[in-house]
């Protein structure tokens, strides 16, 4: 069996030599720091999730019906007439939400570490791109089930490009008409974001090298880590399969009741939350009053948090990358930004209505709600995090970062 | 409680606020009690059907909840079709001049309202002259829907402010007979808005063992013997 084995592969090798040099350049012979922690699962698990989401993806498409008409009906055919329908459909829908959450984890890992830093503010854009292309499959995604808040959602989101002064109302009809962005555009993106081995201490191992050539604190990538992600895959899979077996619509957080409504154009539902990931731009698009009665000024806000984090490494202007070694001002700003997305996400899924209204009565607020002016705090916050950050990160008291990798 | 527990394990976002206006009651309601969804099929073929359909269930998938296929044509089939078909209203398209609106086809409602929403609005009908119907309720004030099971409630009359009900005329069964049947008929509505709920809970048990018994301690494992040699 053995000797089998390696003829087929020799056989292989033979005549693709290039197969075992890949495995080698990217894998066996790709030396990445030894000191990885528990926030460096995230890359691979979001991989991971990315194939799953295609996969399922693709099976749901075999008898997904693309039409206004039948699409609601398509999904609940999938749900109960197709074998293991019901299963596929919840996994691509209970991926649709892991992907985020395993997303925003290797974020903000790159946030702890300063991963975005010098030499590594490409692989960041890149990072940042797959991000937004995360953004649009994920609402693209969202619409297809045709329920009432898919359709709705759809509504608010398409009427915020008809926001833009003059070329509005066309751009939103073109985006409508035609505006895809498709699996293709994501794995371009994964291939030009392939991993930078920044590390929790901010060393660069490529600094000492053994005489090898080997960096003196890196390991081989296969196995070492392949070993090791794979328990993170399986934690993260008892998580994934607790949710898609138990509680698949996850309190109507995943699955919202009101998509289980067929879309209906003339009855437009109470309350329109987004999915829970967009909350947090949500929130600051409500938050920003709006000027001559245009919500542009909120749509323009609401973009700018995103694309703010294409400039992140110019922003930082810190001599080290880790937390470790930073300094009191940048772990509070990074905790009240944490804090801040946290409660932003908070009040995107709630109406505005949702704490109630200030007693008094004062000139120059234009609305009572209290959710509204505590979103427009954290709204300040988040920007501030990101606008002081230069003058932040440059008076920080770092501390002196170590030669080696620390275990 | 334990979407509850789970959702805040996730984010704390959860503990949606109910909403202000009439208090609803837990659902008693059991997906795997099989004779209790028999039950419901009835009621459900009987009392809702007429006017509001289930288009995405078919009358065969009744098996799944212990009928046979000769009982369901015997006893819930009643428009000549077959088996395999669809659970249609036969409600007629001026339904809408009729009500106001057309009645909602009722394959996923559960999913939508929630049972406890179910189990409460189908109990809290009670007679208002004022309505179109002569019938209103405390859960969904104004709705357009009559009260389809008032022979076998009763009458009732309602009081606003102090959210109670009066009895007018008696009903075909008695208060916990009506809850009873209600109880069925949401619990029946709960299993045609996903049949493969019981499915899902069984393979998930397994899932679940199979990745922290085995799956776990392998790789775990397997991780400790290749990281030996690492320092």
């Amino acid at each position: 069996m053995g000797t089998m084995v390696s003829r087929l592969w020799g056989w292989i090798d033979a005549r693709m030599p290039t197969l075992a040099e890949q495995f080698k350049i990217h894998a066996s012979e790709y030396y990445a720091p030894k000191n990885f922690n528990f926030w460096y699962f995230f890359g691979s698990l979001a991989l991971m999730v990315l194939v799953v989401q295609i996969v399922s993806g693709i099976f749901l498409t075999m008898n997904y019906k693309p039409d206004a008409a039948l699409a609601f009906g398509s999904v609940e055919y999938i749900m109960r007439d197709v074998p293991a329908g019901w299963f596929i459909r919840y996994v691509h829908s209970t991926g649709a939400s892991a992907f985020f959450i395993v997303v925003y984890l290797h974020m903000f890992r790159g946030l702890l570490y300063g991963s975005y830093k010098e030499p590594r503010e490409l692989v960041w854009i890149f990072g940042v791109l797959i991000y937004l292309t995360l953004m649009g499959e994920a609402f693209f995604g969202y619409l297809l089930p045709w329920g009432q808040m898919s359709y709705w959602g759809a509504q608010v989101i398409v009427n915020l490009f008809g926001t833009v002064p003059f070329i509005g109302p066309d751009l939103a009809l073109w985006i409508r008409g035609d505006y895809v962005v498709s699996d293709a555009t994501l794995n371009r993106l994964l291939a030009l974001h392939d991993v930078g081995s920044n590390n929790p201490d901010g060393v660069e191992i490529k600094k000492h090298k053994g005489p090898d050539g080997r960096p003196l604190d890196g390991i081989a990538f296969h196995p070492y880590y392949t070993v090791k992600d794979l328990v993170g895959v399986v934690v993260f899979l008892v998580i994934f399969c607790a949710v898609l077996f138990f509680v698949p619509e996850m309190g109507g957080y995943f699955l919202e009741a009101n998509n289980f409504i067929p879309a209906d154009p003339l009855k437009t539902p109470e309350h329109i939350a987004p999915v829970w990931y967009f909350t947090p731009y949500y929130s600051i698009l409500r938050a920003v009053p709006p000027l001559f009665a245009s919500q542009f000024p909120g749509v323009v806000a609401m973009g700018v948090a995103v694309m703010i984090l294409f400039f992140l490494p110019w922003l930082d202007r810190s001599p080290v990358k880790s937390i470790r070694y930073r300094g009191a001002y940048y772990k509070t700003a990074l905790a009240v930004f944490i804090a801040v997305f946290f409660v932003l996400g908070y009040l995107g899924v709630k109406p505005t209505t949702v704490w109630g209204q200030f007693g008094f009565d004062a000139f120059f607020l234009d609305t009572k709600d209290r959710a509204t002016w505590v979103a427009r705090l954290c709204t300040i916050l988040y920007f501030a995090f990101f606008f002081l950050m230069p003058w932040y990160t440059a008076r920080d008291a770092v501390k002196p970062v170590p030669e080696r990798v620390t275990v | 409680m334990k979407k509850i527990i789970l959702s805040l394990l996730f984010f704390p976002l959860a503990a949606l606020g109910a909403e202000a206006g009439y208090p609803l009651d837990d659902s008693p309601s059991d997906v795997r009690d099989l004779v209790s969804l028999q039950s419901g099929a009835r009621t459900y073929v009987n009392y809702c059907l007429g006017c509001h359909g289930a288009q995405y269930v078919r009358y065969k998938s009744l098996t799944e909840i212990g009928l046979t296929e000769a009982q369901i044509r015997d006893n819930l089939l009643f428009t000549g079709g077959k088996v395999g078909d669809m659970m249609k209203s036969p409600m007629p398209p001026q339904a809408k001049q009729w009500f106001g609106t057309v009645p909602p086809d009722l394959s996923v409602v559960a999913r939508s309202r929630g049972t406890d929403w179910l189990y409460t609005y189908l109990r809290t009908f009670y007679r208002d002259p004022k309505t179109a119907t002569g019938w209103n309720n405390a859960v969904f004030p104004n709705v357009a829907m009559p009260h389809a099971l008032w022979m076998l409630q009763g009458e009732r009359t309602y009081d606003a402010e102090k959210k109670t009900f009066t009895e007018k005329t008696k009903g075909a069964l008695s208060r916990t007979e009506y809850d009873a049947t209600v109880r069925d008929l949401v619990n029946f509505l709960d299993w045609m808005a996903e049949p493969a709920g019981n499915e899902r809970r069984n393979i998930g048990v397994v899932v679940i063992l199979l990745l922290v018994v085995v799956m776990f301690p392998l790789t775990y494992w397997l991780k400790k013997e290749y990281w030996k040699d690492v320092k």
